[in-house]
């Protein structure tokens, strides 16, 4: 008799952090007691609190550890799994040890993610345990139009950026003429510190092919693609697997659930280049050409995949599909906003407490967001920022935490929902250096094929370097604003009109972070290495002669053993040697 | 027959047509770089840029945007002519367009267009990388640095020679036109030599050996005038 399980985090983060090494150590353990036969240990998706990982969660009664290491498995074993007392120095919160319990958890609304760290990803029977194709068999017996109407009804809009409704899309590619159509699920994750994607995928790969199957039901495809980004093995292992299972099962293939209908998919991997998430590029490269954006008009929907109809969604976005379905669209729409229905998924990343995998009601602020679930920026710094949206987002300021996570909110402010890549962002970051470090990604993404693109990144990133370098002019403001407004309107594609985000946004909400930098040759957050002074805290200092042995050009001098050093400003090369080599953090920067 | 204005003038267009088409025949003149009568449109130079009235204003490729009943197009405005100066001033600043010391000066495509669009300095900060220049084959030369990459060689010597010699290396402002996959060209296995790509080439980025300036004038031209030959499917 199982008498307890234990759900084992084995998503990418957790991986790396050492979650293999924890199961190992804690199959030797139970293997040593003998209890291999009434602890089973089950692995997972990605439960949420990337940075605490490993994790793991204990069933029956829901105990939640966290930054489990290998040398923890004799105590939890020992202590928990035989005298059933939790070991409380392995607790998230004190007092705290369910997840229901703990903020973090309790704000989210998992719908998408309801799957992810709770099933085994690599078992199609714990899917269908779960209701998993369900859907699927519903559909098959109603007419196309019938599983449209239901998708239109509920209002999902498309997860990866854009908010296109997904239903009138679908409906686009129903009604174009042709045989042959396909469906192609993007799965080309590529903002920096965005993977809510990779989590769903690793998570809970079943659902985003059912999402697909019924999608191309809906449509009248026989083909599909998810089109993958390389940099994801354990993704691309798990929906290899999740592929032969459900084939195996008759779930993909010829004549499913014994209707009239045949769908098969095929995995696609990308090479590494950002602008294959756009749609048109995407074909193209699964096409085997260059990885390159072409004008719209005309749209996949009538001339996609090798020109025949095409419907192309998200992963998020197919993810959703199966719980219109079974939980009707009418239970879909009760959440979120008027415009904005259902949840999304968030990357929590920066400088947050809980940074990780989080899915919220559209429409919670981002306060809500951000210090609920997040837990707010770290002790002994301040919120300035939060970052929403990736390289074609933009930087909401505190005066903006109280706007509705939707579609429409967010844009009105000059960002955008994207794909869902949250960065918070403390007193400590420089608002230009934020926008000059997602130009420089953007510059060196752009695939060279339209002018404004192409150029028009590599002359909006040379001035933003030239202000953190201290040589700017108030000129150049007035150049990164006309540069942005042309590249928004005359790109090709949404990488170069969306590219001038993080620069417009932060000259909008930060316009007097910028002039420090040009009038006053400053970095107020201190982070710009021309802008700054390292200066010695005499009281702190005492004496050890790290910095002046550290730094490469005498300005930090002394005499060991006689507190205070100083730094000679005018010999000072900037370089920071001396600030990491203070074993007393006395050395500190600030703004010149 | 559909119909559209561009201009305020009345255009029409058959089925398959562009915008760009539609307001040749009418007599609206368009400027272009990328676009080349017989290849395949790209929309790349967007310097043909039109704004459609009717779908709030939106920017659209006149070359690459088929024309729809209805559309009320504007070709020419300050706004567009602003846009598209900004956009030459943006290829004269990314590599070398230095008319004086250009094979192509007098025949160029791109100091026509800055002539036209009345782009008389450029206000941004010259790039100037150093590139190469191959001059390996033994008709013809390549000099990247006059290159703006709008793929008329690449794509005359795939649509109408059925070559496929040149291709797009890298990406970004790093994007290179190479032969054979970065082989010199003297060396490629697959050149015939046709000259079609530097016929099709609108400045001195592709030039012929042996030609004095006032002699290296191209026929961009020819492309259309063999495809229009060829007995049709």
């Amino acid at each position: 008799m199982r008498r307890i399980q234990v759900l084992l985090c084995s998503g990418t983060a957790c991986q790396s952090s050492g979650s293999d090494k924890v199961k190992r150590a804690l199959l030797d353990e139970l293997g040593s007691h003998d209890l291999l036969s009434e602890v089973q240990i089950v692995e997972t998706g990605c439960m949420g609190p990337c940075e605490l990982g490993p994790v793991l969660l204990v069933y029956p009664e829901g105990t939640f550890y966290v930054r489990v290491k290998p040398d923890d498995a004799a105590e939890i074993v020992s202590e928990h799994f035989l005298k059933g007392r939790p070991v409380r120095r392995l607790l998230w919160t004190e007092g705290a040890p369910q997840p229901q319990e703990i903020p973090f958890f309790s704000r989210q609304m998992k719908l998408v993610l309801r799957n992810c760290g709770t099933i085994d990803p690599e078992k199609i029977e714990e899917y269908i345990a779960t209701g998993g194709y369900e859907a699927l068999g519903k559909v098959v017996t109603l007419d196309p139009a019938q599983v449209i109407a239901a998708v239109k009804e509920s209002g999902l809009r498309g997860r990866g950026g854009a908010g296109f409704p997904t239903g009138t899309k679908w409906e686009l590619v129903r009604a174009a003429t042709g045989d042959t159509k396909y469906v192609i699920c993007n799965a080309d994750e590529g903002d920096p510190g965005a993977f809510m994607d990779r989590a769903i995928l690793e998570g809970d790969p079943h659902a985003v092919l059912e999402g697909m199957a019924i999608a191309a039901y809906a449509v009248g495809a026989s083909r599909g693609y998810v089109y993958v980004r390389a940099e994801y093995p354990l993704a691309i292992r798990r929906l290899e697997v999740a592929l032969a299972q459900a084939r195996k099962l008759g779930l993909l293939g010829a004549r499913i659930f014994e209707s009239d209908f045949s769908f098969d998919i095929e995995l696609r991997m990308g090479a590494g280049a950002f602008v294959c998430g756009e749609e048109t590029a995407l074909m193209a490269s699964i096409e085997g050409r260059r990885g390159e954006p072409r004008p719209r008009p005309p749209y996949p929907a009538t001339h996609g995949l090798w020109g025949k109809p095409t419907l192309i969604n998200n992963v998020e976005t197919f993810a959703n599909v199966r719980h219109i379905v079974l939980g009707g669209a009418a239970a879909f729409a009760a959440v979120g906003t008027e415009k904005s229905k259902g949840t999304k998924v968030f990357a929590l990343a920066g400088k947050v407490r809980n940074t990780g995998l989080v899915e919220v009601p559209m429409g919670i602020t981002l306060r809500e967001l951000v210090f609920d679930i997040g837990g707010g920026v770290p002790a002994g710094r301040e919120f300035k920022a939060v970052q929403i949206g990736g390289p074609s987002g933009g930087c909401l300021p505190a005066s903006l935490l109280d706007t509705p996570v939707d579609y429409d909110s967010l844009s009105r402010h000059g960002a955008i929902m994207g794909s869902g890549g949250v960065i918070v962002l403390d007193d400590a970051t420089c608002m230009v250096n934020m926008a000059r470090f997602f130009l420089e990604f953007t510059a060196d993404e752009s695939c060279g094929k339209c002018v404004p693109c192409r150029v028009g990144t590599q002359m909006m990133l040379a001035i933003l370097n030239r202000i953190v370098a201290g040589e700017g002019t108030d000129q150049d403001l007035v150049r990164l604003a006309e540069i942005g407004d042309m590249m928004k309107n005359a790109s090709l594609c949404a990488l170069g009109q969306t590219a001038p985000n993080p620069v417009l946004s932060t000259l909008r909400y930060f316009p007097e972070e910028y002039r420090a930098h040009i009038r006053d040759r400053s970095c107020p957050a201190g982070v710009c290495p021309n802008l700054v002074r390292y200066v010695v805290v005499p009281e702190a200092c005492r004496g050890c002669d790290a910095c002046r042995r550290a730094c490469p050009t005498g300005a930090a001098q002394g005499t060991a053993g006689k507190a205070p050093y100083r730094i000679a400003d005018e010999l000072c090369i900037r370089c920071g040697a001396c600030f990491d080599a203070c074993p007393f953090g006395a050395v500190k920067k600030e703004p010149r | 027959m559909i119909n559209l204005r561009i201009d305020d003038v009345p255009a029409q267009a058959e089925p398959g047509q562009t915008i760009l088409d539609a307001a040749r025949a009418a007599g609206v003149r368009i400027p272009t770089l990328c676009h080349l009568e017989a290849l395949c449109p790209v929309g790349a130079c967007r310097l043909c840029l039109v704004e459609i009235r009717n779908w709030n204003g939106k920017l659209v490729p006149a070359c690459a945007t088929p024309a729809q009943e209805g559309l009320d197009v504007v070709a020419n405005s300050d706004r567009l002519t602003s846009l598209r100066r900004t956009i030459l001033e943006l290829l004269f600043a990314e590599r070398n367009h230095i008319c004086a010391f250009c094979v192509s000066n007098g025949h160029c495509e791109l100091q026509d267009l800055a002539t036209e669009l009345g782009m008389d300095h450029v206000t941004f900060p010259y790039r100037f990388p150093a590139l190469a220049l191959d001059a390996s084959h033994a008709k013809f030369g390549i000099d990247h640095n006059r290159c703006v990459l709008c793929g008329r060689c690449v794509r005359a010597c795939a649509e109408v020679e059925g070559a496929f010699t040149w291709g797009f290396a890298g990406r970004g402002v790093h994007t290179l036109v190479e032969a054979d996959l970065g082989d010199r060209w003297g060396r490629s296995v697959t050149c015939t030599g046709c000259g079609k790509c530097v016929q099709a080439c609108p400045t001195g980025a592709l030039f012929e050996k042996g030609k004095i300036t006032a002699e290296q004038e191209k026929r961009p031209a020819l492309l259309a005038e063999i495809t229009e030959r060829r007995p049709r499917a």
